[in-house]
């Protein structure tokens, strides 16, 4: 094994504010302008006006290495991605690359809606790097990928959007570069589709190719990737395995990201809350360990209220998978007597599969009144169901929720 | 292997690499050509269409208004050649100077060197530019026009126009991704130009007291030397010509100049 990305120091540094403004000549004169008149309080604006998006980064891949690149928006994964696609050029540093790179974010990059399908296939081939022949050669297997025989020759601008996404994500996996970057795409197309791509990921994985992948989805690095990159702010925060990675990243975000209750904004007067938190941490990230949770709010009322604790739950694609109100049914609703409270719900997860859920999270009236919004209150992350066999059932394969029961042979 | 680093002052030409690119070149060419008369009722006509109406209103006008004729040849034939010429630099500064804005999802997602672009957009003008020319080579078999040995150096011309073109549109493309407005001023430095370029009439038309501050726009040259070479008007004035040749080249290598050193910053930019 050999280092085929070899990144030394590399910085990226944007300028921002003032040529962000606007993109005229008149903002180049007001510009030229005021630092004719302020000469020393440009200098420090032009401190001000910039930012590193990416600060003294060193790491290297070894060749066949799957590495995940993880870490919150604006960390710098996309300028890392662009500098090492070389469509930006870096402020400082160094990279070595032993061989041809294309990445999955350029997917249907100059699709030509006026082409036909069979057009856009040599368009778009030659446009990430393909040479003509080799177009010619995976073109049937191109088009099988895409299930797209009847339609080959139709404007690619007649296409149904899932027809023009399948096209393509075809054209763009057949690339055959020595580095790939994938780039969360399997956000894109229908299930079966999403299922058709990560198979075909998890092929280019096995097959010795370097893969960068980038993504949110902690779940899919740590079952894509052996090794991680974590990425806060602009620095390298951590490089190693996905798994520390992706440890560290949830361990990183409570701290960055804050505490429930500051994601809470109040509805009505009569309540104040004080204090909000989910299996006895206030963070908004919460590791599901056991398969239920625990929501715990304390604050104070006024007067007499009714009140009761209601969630949504989310997946982490933003679908609605189940709401919990323990007493809608049951009619159980306990009354708040004047001064500080504390009330306690427990919401039963069991069959939830692996992967990333948000949590909305109300405090209410039920059908009455709202007197408490937190929307987003949490992520949750779900390590999935052990079965039998010992794989661990995830969202993106089977959906959220694990439909149980038998099967009687008679 | 490939070594990415900051660039620092002005990077090479790298002409390998524009040469590894050689097959996107002919396929945005091949797809500027493809789409350009897509849903159009007179299709690929328009070729021919656009520079015989120029030819038919500049007729009108110099010719027939303001009286102005060519010794030994049809005044329509000599007007057509200059409309050709005009019609090829023209569209071909207009595309190439909006061709980065125009492919900016390509800019921003993919690498390549980006002077495939506005040479794409140049480039995809030879079609109609071939199509109006073998007109032109009709209306000479119509007038019974023989053209002269000079007409070898027609190429050499063309040449020319394409120089002229691609550092315009190098300096325009480049800036435009910054500044829009060179979207909203390009058809009115084209109309300025279109004036002090004698596409109607002759370079000789003009006071000689002028010529020497005529001739440094490039476009007179081109124009000139396109019914020079193919009509044989008369003698061309070498020490103005090799002048407006050598601004050509100047525009042609600042803009190329200009557009690597801006090159890597497009992406940011656009």
């Amino acid at each position: 094994m050999s280092t085929i990305i070899h990144v030394e120091h590399l910085g990226k540094q944007y300028r921002i504010g003032a040529r962000r403004r606007g993109n005229s000549f008149r903002d180049l004169f007001d510009e030229k302008v005021r630092s004719i008149f302020s000469k020393k309080d440009k200098k420090v604006s032009s401190f001000k006006d910039t930012i590193w998006a990416l600060e003294d980064v060193s790491f290297d891949v070894q060749e066949g290495e799957v590495l995940g690149i993880i870490g919150r928006n604006g960390a710098g994964k996309s300028t890392l991605l662009k500098i090492l696609a070389r469509i930006t050029a870096p402020t400082r540093g160094r990279i070595r690359l032993e061989g041809r790179i294309a990445s999955l974010l350029e997917v249907g990059t100059g699709f030509s809606g006026e082409l036909t399908g069979r057009e856009n296939i040599f368009l778009n081939g030659a446009i990430l790097g393909m040479k003509r022949m080799e177009i010619k050669r995976k073109f049937d297997e191109i088009v099988a990928f895409a299930d797209m025989e009847k339609f080959i020759d139709t404007p690619v601008k007649h296409y149904s959007s899932g027809m023009y996404m399948r096209l393509a994500f075809a054209v763009a996996a057949h690339l055959e570069p020595e580095i790939l970057i994938v780039d969360e795409v399997l956000a894109v197309g229908d299930i079966e589709f999403q299922r058709k791509c990560l198979g075909k990921l998890g092929d280019v994985a096995t097959s010795g190719r370097t893969v960068l992948f980038v993504s949110h989805n902690t779940a899919a690095v740590q079952t894509l990737c052996k090794t991680g990159l974590l990425l806060a702010g602009g620095k390298l925060a951590h490089f190693g395995s996905a798994e520390e990675c992706v440890a560290k990243y949830l361990q990183g975000n409570n701290s960055i990201d804050g505490t429930i209750l500051s994601m809470g904004r109040q509805a009505s007067g009569d309540v104040q809350v004080t204090g909000i938190t989910i299996n006895g941490s206030e963070s908004t990230q919460v590791l599901l360990e056991k398969s239920e949770i625990e929501i715990m709010v304390q604050g104070t009322v006024s007067h007499d209220v009714k009140l009761d604790i209601e969630a949504r739950l989310y997946s982490s694609q933003g679908v609605l998978i189940g709401s919990f109100c323990p007493t809608r049914n049951h009619g159980n609703l306990g009354t708040i007597k004047p001064g500080p409270f504390r009330i306690k719900s427990t919401m039963d997860l069991q069959n939830l599969n692996k992967g990333r859920y948000s949590l909305d999270v109300y405090l209410t009236h039920p059908m009455v009144q709202g007197y408490w919004d937190f929307p987003n209150a949490a992520t949750l992350y779900c390590d999935g169901i052990p079965l039998a066999n010992s794989s661990v059932l995830e969202t993106i394969h089977y959906g959220p929720i694990l439909l149980t029961g038998e099967t009687v042979y008679q | 292997m490939i070594i990415i680093e900051p660039v620092k002052g002005l990077s090479a030409l790298r002409f390998h690499e524009i040469w590894e690119y050689r097959e996107l070149f002919y396929f945005l060419v091949w797809r500027d050509i493809k789409i350009r008369y897509k849903q159009t009722f007179l299709g690929a006509a328009w070729a021919l269409i656009r520079p015989l109406m120029g030819m038919i209103v500049f007729t009108l006008l110099f010719n027939k208004l303001v009286g102005f004729s060519v010794k030994g040849v049809p005044y329509l034939l000599y007007t057509f050649c200059g409309v050709v010429a005009w019609n090829f630099f023209s569209e071909g500064v207009t595309n190439a100077s909006q061709s980065l804005l125009a492919n900016a999802n390509l800019v921003s997602k993919v690498y390549f060197p980006r002077v495939i672009i506005p040479a794409a957009a140049i480039l995809s003008g030879f079609v109609d530019f071939s199509i109006a020319f073998i007109l032109a080579l009709l209306l000479m078999v119509y007038f019974q026009f023989v053209p002269t040995a000079t007409i070898f150096l027609f190429p050499l011309f063309v040449l020319l126009t394409v120089i002229v073109s691609l550092g315009i549109g190098f300096w325009f493309s480049s800036i435009s991704v910054q500044y829009r407005d060179i979207g909203q001023a390009l058809p009115y430095i084209i109309q300025v130009f279109f004036w002090i370029t004698p596409v109607g009439y002759a370079a000789s038309k003009i006071p000689s007291a002028y010529q020497l501050l005529y001739w440094l726009n490039p476009i007179v040259a081109v124009i000139e030397g396109f019914r020079w070479s193919l009509l044989h008007t008369g003698t061309l004035p070498g020490i103005l010509l090799l002048l407006s040749c050598s601004v050509a080249i100047l525009v042609f290598i600042t803009g190329l100049m200009n557009f690597l050193r801006m090159e890597r910053k497009f992406a940011d930019v656009i």
